[in-house]
């Protein structure tokens, strides 16, 4: 378990103070120029070395993706943070909005400061409206200490903070699609090349983070990288806020050290699955998009990217729902395919059509008025979205119907003989 | 679900005062000649101040940011926050329906609402105070179920806890916002209790300092 | 040009790195499919028909209409990266794809006007599954209102957003969109507003599918029942190529051809719709005015009185808008053996259009493409050239500057005003003169306001001065069809038609001409298709063949001649322009050279060699500048086009014209965005 000093979160369920004074009274902004100062190499690299991974989803290591932003200053660039969390199971980057918003904004100035940027945009979803009063008052905070602006800490360098909210679309989590919907359009995936980076808001260079990712910097570079990779599993570093819902006693927010065992994050944090560990069903370890894991692999399962990607799911942005046995899973697992449905933006055609139609053979599979074959047919069409996409949503919609007929066939096939034989019984009546 | 402006459309559409001077402040945030950034701000505050997003709402943000007007259709219908016609005068229940709220009991609250409000989402209850739908994962998932109204959450909820909040928001009792279980945030439930020692505060002080 | 090297499927060929992989495919003659790819729009890559493998790359199929050829990873020993356009991962995918256009298809080819040249239609053949799998609900949309032109069947839309493309690119309005999201989106207009543009029908061409199609063609025939006749347009200046497409004798769709250099391959909404005025108000038999009333009379006795009012007196030939070189050349003959004389009858300027580099210029379409500012004088290109138009707002979409004298109209661009009058222009040319490179790019485009006004004259000279002093280039738009040709065989512009008529001649021989003043005390014979101003206002009416019904050379604004084509039979007594003139002729005791069109066009190319060259623009020599003078004239240069649906005896026959007109009857004023 993380130790208490461990933790870089230091108020993230919002019980100590959390105006300006508090924040720094807890070594936030603390000599922020010597960070600075120290130059935007020593930035990136030590970003680099600490291992950390991006923690919006896809886990790409976050200090070699600042190291592909152009060196030449011939157009503004921009760090745009996001904090559209709109992934069902995870609400952690609302925790840091809204209680450790001045980790963020001072992440912000230190990564946007690395890259050579001349303004951050935080793009955070619409629903999350108080949240953004939060990081507003926090903005204006940081700006009447001289923290952010003109002279940024007293460093003679200018950099500005905006927020910007988007209104319900889960799309625009993608960075392109932010970045369109940003730019005062549908939040529609850009096609890359070109990558962000080489033209990105506006047509400048750009780097789109998380919200968790650019927190977690001022830390690093205060405590070093060795600190951070010192906890973890190789590959997987740092700490890790982890957002558990579903069948657990009690659903939670936690800081946790990169790699804890499932269990014991459940068992800790959680108070349990409900009616006890044996009682559980499956978890879908990383948010609504990646495959669920059955019982048998999260007895042993280890929170990080590594491990849950060799049992073909992934940690995602380690939501964890938790799934006991009184889950309908089909059901489950429907009710995500609606949601991807929903979601899609109607660009791409295997999308936007494969998304309908997942979503209606599952709402038949729910109640089982379906034939065996069709679960195949389902599965094929998974694989016809899969992969042939603009965006990863087409993706995201069907990994979790293709975890569920991984390891819960036997249960669907189930449903589809017991409706049969119950046609035929009512047929023969 | 399809996304058409209402049929029933107001004459005109101006922003107040107050509202038009925070609209050009916004236009600062973003470079020159890129004022259609401030699209969803504005269109939103129009909501805040109507209620819903009406053609002469669109026409006159189209204007404002020099934006065709079918671009502004685009946004205002891309965006499902966007209510294109009128929602409850008194409040409209967003209920979050994904899965992890799914699994903590939203449909019961969705039944709750059928029988309170209106069988049908989207349609407003007989005296028209009230109107709800679902929606997608709000993003409060370790505070499941939860149902949005207006800019607040209202977290933890059961059948009963549900059923009071829409008894407090009919009898305008302004009902405060946050977990109906007495949790600070998303904490786990062990420090609750901890911290409840430690302030006495019956009522979510989290939520409360949001306001202030 | 930057090169790469890339082997698809098995050839390894050298490419311009800019390419992107389907550019590339086609160069070396491998067609991908694709639905929302178009080259002449902005990438959308949204249907995913066109994936192929790229090999090493990532595992899934990539998008070929979005990939260059410069961001492909090399292979591990630095090979040539590789693209299959044929594997199993690319079978599959486009199969997948195909798939899911078809779900929501009503598949409803028989009674679709897209049926037999649908590209869904053509793909689901070659890629699909052969039976479908979906058995869900299909999804319902409806159908908006687009005006008179085109037609809306939206349940057979597959979103690859080409229309919307089209219209915010090239046609440049924002009025078509995307509305709502995902299987819901729609394509709309803005509260289905008609569109407000002259180039609207193209979007039925780019609709891969069926959803938007022709309404004045609906439902009319099958696209194997039709004779296709590649021709040339007429409706104004430009000549774009276009393919009459006709069952029986009856015109039944007018589409563009490409063609790089002029119209690229758009064409306007008049070019493609005017054709249900080609039956209406047809003049099929001679007629003689008595007593105020036309009474037909016999080929036989309209000739007599031809010749009897020709053979005395002065007569005075005017050319038409719509009238092909070899009549005007087989009526220069006559005119030159009757000693009249011969003008053109749709301009009147002061300006002395003597040689090609005055009327025509040293510029091309295409120079347009290159130019870094576009100066408009006198020309208001979106009526008088919509396609030319198009190509304008395409060259200010990469960052030219256009300047314009004349009326402030919304060209679909922004422009930077330089005022109304010659006066202005002369402001304009001091703040500007010492801008050496300025000039160097520029193309002026001169209209016929300007060559219409007071002392046009010395405000041509120096503009050609400047042409001549920067080797910036110059081109006259004409609006008509016929211009140049007749310029070319020497018809006279004067400054005031009517008045050379009183002064001078007996009889006018009309050659569709429709805006000569009415009222003419001279003896007027008409020689035209349709029974408009022109005719009306005539003694004798010769009644003649329009442009789809006979062969003829049309040279277009940049002075390039090109073939027009006869696609249908002319109605009852109709005959070709230039048979009318040769029978006049020999009537008259003059026998000219030729015995048939071919005849004809030797003895016209001897005459005037550069004719010979359709399709060619020929180099002419500069004629030098003469002495230059202030501009004074403070007098506002008048537009030229008023009525632009109305502007030629079809479109005013034609039901389609006279309902646009209605509907757009001028034209939006907004902003160009
Ligand atoms: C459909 C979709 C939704 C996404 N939603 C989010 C999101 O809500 N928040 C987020 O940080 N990243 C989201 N991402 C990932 C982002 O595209 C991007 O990878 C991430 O913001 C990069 O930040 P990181 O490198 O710090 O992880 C989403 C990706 C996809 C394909
Ligand atoms: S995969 Fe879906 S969400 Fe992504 S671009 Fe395509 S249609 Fe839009
Ligand atoms: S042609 Fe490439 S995606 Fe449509």
């Amino acid at each position: 378990m993380l130790k208490e000093k461990d933790k870089i979160f230091l108020n993230i369920h919002g019980f100590h103070d959390r105006s300006i004074k508090g924040v720094m009274s807890r070594g936030c902004w603390n000599d922020t120029k010597a960070l600075i100062s120290k130059g935007p190499d020593h930035i990136i690299k030590t970003i680099q070395d600490s291992g950390l991974r991006g923690r919006g989803g896809a886990g790409f290591p976050t200090g070699l993706k600042w190291s592909f932003m152009p060196k030449s200053n011939e157009k503004p660039k921009y760090l745009v943070v996001n904090a559209d969390e709109s992934e069902p199971g995870t609400c952690k980057d609302r925790e840091i909005l809204r209680h450790e918003p001045h980790s963020l904004l001072e992440g912000c100035l230190l990564a946007g400061i690395a890259m050579g940027c001349s303004a951050s945009y935080i793009y955070i979803r619409g629903e999350y409206v108080r949240e953004r009063e939060q990081l507003e008052v926090a903005i204006n905070e940081a700006y009447e200490k001289g923290f952010l602006g003109k002279n940024a800490c007293k460093t003679g360098l200018s950099f500005d903070i905006y927020s910007h909210h988007g209104a319900g679309a889960y799309i625009c989590g993608e960075e392109t699609a932010l970045l369109e919907s940003l730019e005062g359009r549908k939040g529609m995936p850009r096609m890359k090349p070109p990558f962000p980076a080489g033209a990105g808001l506006y047509g400048c260079p750009t780097t789109v983070n998380n919200v968790e990712s650019i927190a977690v910097v001022p830390t690093i570079l205060r405590r070093g990288s060795g600190w951070f990779s010192g906890l973890g599993r190789k590959n997987n570093h740092g700490t890790k806020l982890f957002a558990i819902s579903g069948h657990v006693n009690s659903p939670c927010v936690v800081e946790e050290e990169m790699s804890i065992s499932l269990r014991e994050l459940i068992d800790k944090h959680c108070g349990g699955v409900m009616s006890g560990w044996d009682n559980l069903k499956a978890v879908i370890p990383g948010g609504a998009s990646v495959p669920l894991i059955p019982k048998s692999v999260c007895d042993d399962a280890l929170m990080d990217f590594d491990w849950l990607k060799e049992q073909r799911s992934g940690l995602g942005t380690a939501a964890v729902i938790v799934m006991d046995q009184s889950t309908d899973i089909i059901k489950a697992i429907w009710r995500l395919s609606k949601f991807y449905k929903h979601e899609s933006c109607g660009q791409c055609t295997p999308c936007r059509e494969g998304t309908g139609w997942m979503m209606r053979i599952m709402e038949r599979l729910v109640i089982g008025q379906a034939s065996v074959e069709e679960i195949d047919m389902l599965v094929e069409i998974t694989k016809q979205v899969e992969g042939h996409t603009i965006c990863a949503l087409g993706d995201a919609a069907a990994w979790p119907i293709q975890g569920l007929m991984r390891h819960f066939r036997n249960e669907v096939e189930d449903r589809i003989m017991t409706y049969s034989s119950q046609k035929a019984i009512q047929a023969a009546e | 679900m399809l996304r058409r402006l209402s049929t029933d459309q107001p004459e005109k559409f101006n922003f107040t005062k107050v509202n038009l001077n925070w609209a050009k402040a916004q236009l600062k945030k973003y470079p020159k000649g890129r004022q259609a950034s401030a699209v969803i701000p504005i269109l939103w505050r129009a909501q805040e101040q109507e209620g819903w997003v009406s053609k002469p709402a669109i026409e006159f943000v189209a204007d404002f940011l020099d934006m065709p007007e079918v671009r502004v259709l685009e946004v205002a219908t891309f965006y499902f926050m966007f209510h294109l016609k009128p929602v409850g005068s008194k409040a409209h229940f967003q209920v979050c329906g994904t899965t992890p709220c799914m699994l903590r009991g939203s449909e019961e609250l969705m039944n709750v609402c059928k029988a309170r409000i209106n069988e049908k989402q989207h349609s407003l209850s007989t005296d028209g105070s009230m109107s709800w739908e679902e929606v997608e994962c709000l993003g409060g998932c370790a505070n499941a179920p939860l149902v949005q109204i207006g800019s607040d959450y209202f977290e933890d909820l059961d059948k009963s806890s549900f059923e009071k909040l829409i008894a407090d928001v009919e009898e305008d009792k302004s009902p405060v916002p946050g977990s109906r279980t007495g949790r600070f945030s998303s904490e786990p439930a062990s420090m609750t209790k901890k911290y409840s020692r430690k302030k006495s505060s019956s009522e979510n002080a989290s939520i409360e300092r949001f306001r202030g | 040009m930057a090169t790469r090297k890339v082997k698809i499927d098995e050839t390894i060929q050298d490419f311009d790195e800019n390419l992107t992989i389907i550019q590339a495919c086609e160069l070396s003659g491998i067609q991908i499919p694709r639905f929302c790819y178009h080259e002449k729009l902005s990438i959308a890559g949204n249907c995913r028909m066109c994936l192929v493998e790229v090999v090493g790359g990532p595992p899934k199929p990539t998008a070929s209409c979005a990939m260059q050829l410069k961001d492909l990873r090399p292979g591990p020993n630095g090979q040539p990266p590789q693209v299959l356009t044929n594997s199993e991962m690319v079978k599959n995918a486009r199969k997948g794809v195909m798939e899911f256009l078809l779900i929501n298809h009503p598949l409803d080819c028989p009674i679709c006007d897209q049926g037999g040249e649908c590209d869904l239609q053509d793909q689901a053949m070659s890629f699909g599954l052969g039976k479908s799998r979906y058995a869900e609900d299909k999804r319902t949309v409806e159908d908006f209102d687009l005006g008179p032109l085109v037609e809306t069947h939206m349940t057979r839309c597959i979103s690859c957003t080409r229309c919307v493309r089209f219209t915010t690119e090239v046609a440049g309005i924002d009025q078509m969109g995307q509305t709502g999201r995902g299987e819901d989106s729609e394509i709309v207009t803005y509260l289905s507003h008609t569109l407000d543009s002259e180039l609207q029908g193209n979007i039925i061409d780019l609709c891969p599918v069926g959803a938007l199609t022709s309404k004045p063609y609906a439902f009319t025939a099958r696209p194997w029942e039709l004779q296709k006749t590649e021709t040339i347009d007429v409706m104004d200046g430009v000549g774009s190529n276009i393919r009459v497409d006709s069952k029986g004798n009856r015109v039944m769709r007018i589409m563009p051809r490409e063609n790089h250099f002029v119209n690229e391959e758009w064409i306007s909404d008049k070019s493609r719709f005017v054709w249900d005025g080609i039956r209406v108000q047809r003049l099929d038999t001679p007629f003689k005015k008595i007593n105020g009333n036309f009474v037909s009379i016999s080929w036989e006795d309209a000739l007599l009185l031809a010749s009897e009012k020709l053979k005395n007196g002065k007569t005075t030939f005017v050319s038409g808008d719509l009238i092909s070189t070899e009549a005007l050349y087989a009526a220069s003959k006559l005119s030159e053996y009757l000693g009249g004389t011969k003008v053109l009858g749709d301009l009147e300027t002061r300006c002395p259009l003597d040689g090609r580099s005055v009327y025509v210029g040293n510029g091309k379409i295409e120079d347009i493409d290159n130019a870094k500012n576009i100066l408009l004088l006198g020309s208001n290109p979106r009526k008088e050239a919509s396609v030319i138009n198009a190509r304008i707002r395409k060259a200010w979409l990469t960052g030219t500057a256009v300047y314009r004298l004349g009326l402030e109209e919304n060209l679909t661009y922004d422009v930077k005003e330089v005022g109304y009058s010659f006066f202005d222009l002369q402001s304009f040319l001091n703040k500007m003169s010492s801008k050496k490179s300025f000039w160097a790019d520029t193309i002026f485009l001169v209209g016929y306001s300007f060559l219409n006004s007071k002392s046009s004259d010395s405000a041509l000279n120096l503009v050609r001065s400047l042409v001549e002093r920067y080797k910036s280039k110059f081109l006259v738009l004409h609006p008509n069809a016929s211009a140049v040709g007749a310029l070319d065989l020497g018809y006279e512009v004067v400054s005031d038609v009517k008045q050379k008529f009183l002064g001078e001649a007996t009889t006018i021989y009309n050659l569709g001409c429709d805006t000569l003043p009415l009222n003419q005390e001279s003896f007027v014979i008409y020689q035209g298709s349709h029974g408009d101003k022109g005719a009306v206002s005539a003694d004798l009416i010769l009644p003649s063949t329009c442009y789809l019904e006979e062969d003829g050379i049309f040279v277009n604004t940049e002075g390039r001649g090109q073939y027009a084509r006869k696609a249908i039979q002319p109605p009852g007594k109709a005959k070709e322009n230039w048979r009318i003139l040769r029978a006049l002729s020999e009537r008259l005791g003059f026998t000219p050279s030729y015995l048939d069109l071919n005849g004809l066009r030797s003895a016209l190319f001897k005459e005037i060699p550069f004719m010979s060259r359709p399709g060619e623009i020929i180099e002419v020599p500069w004629k030098k500048v003469q002495k230059k003078r202030e501009l004074v004239s403070k007098t506002p240069l008048a537009s030229y086009v008023k009525n632009y649906y109305l502007s030629n005896s079809i479109c005013r026959a034609s039901e389609t014209m006279g309902k646009l007109a209605k509907v757009r009857n001028s034209i939006n004023f907004k902003k160009a965005s």
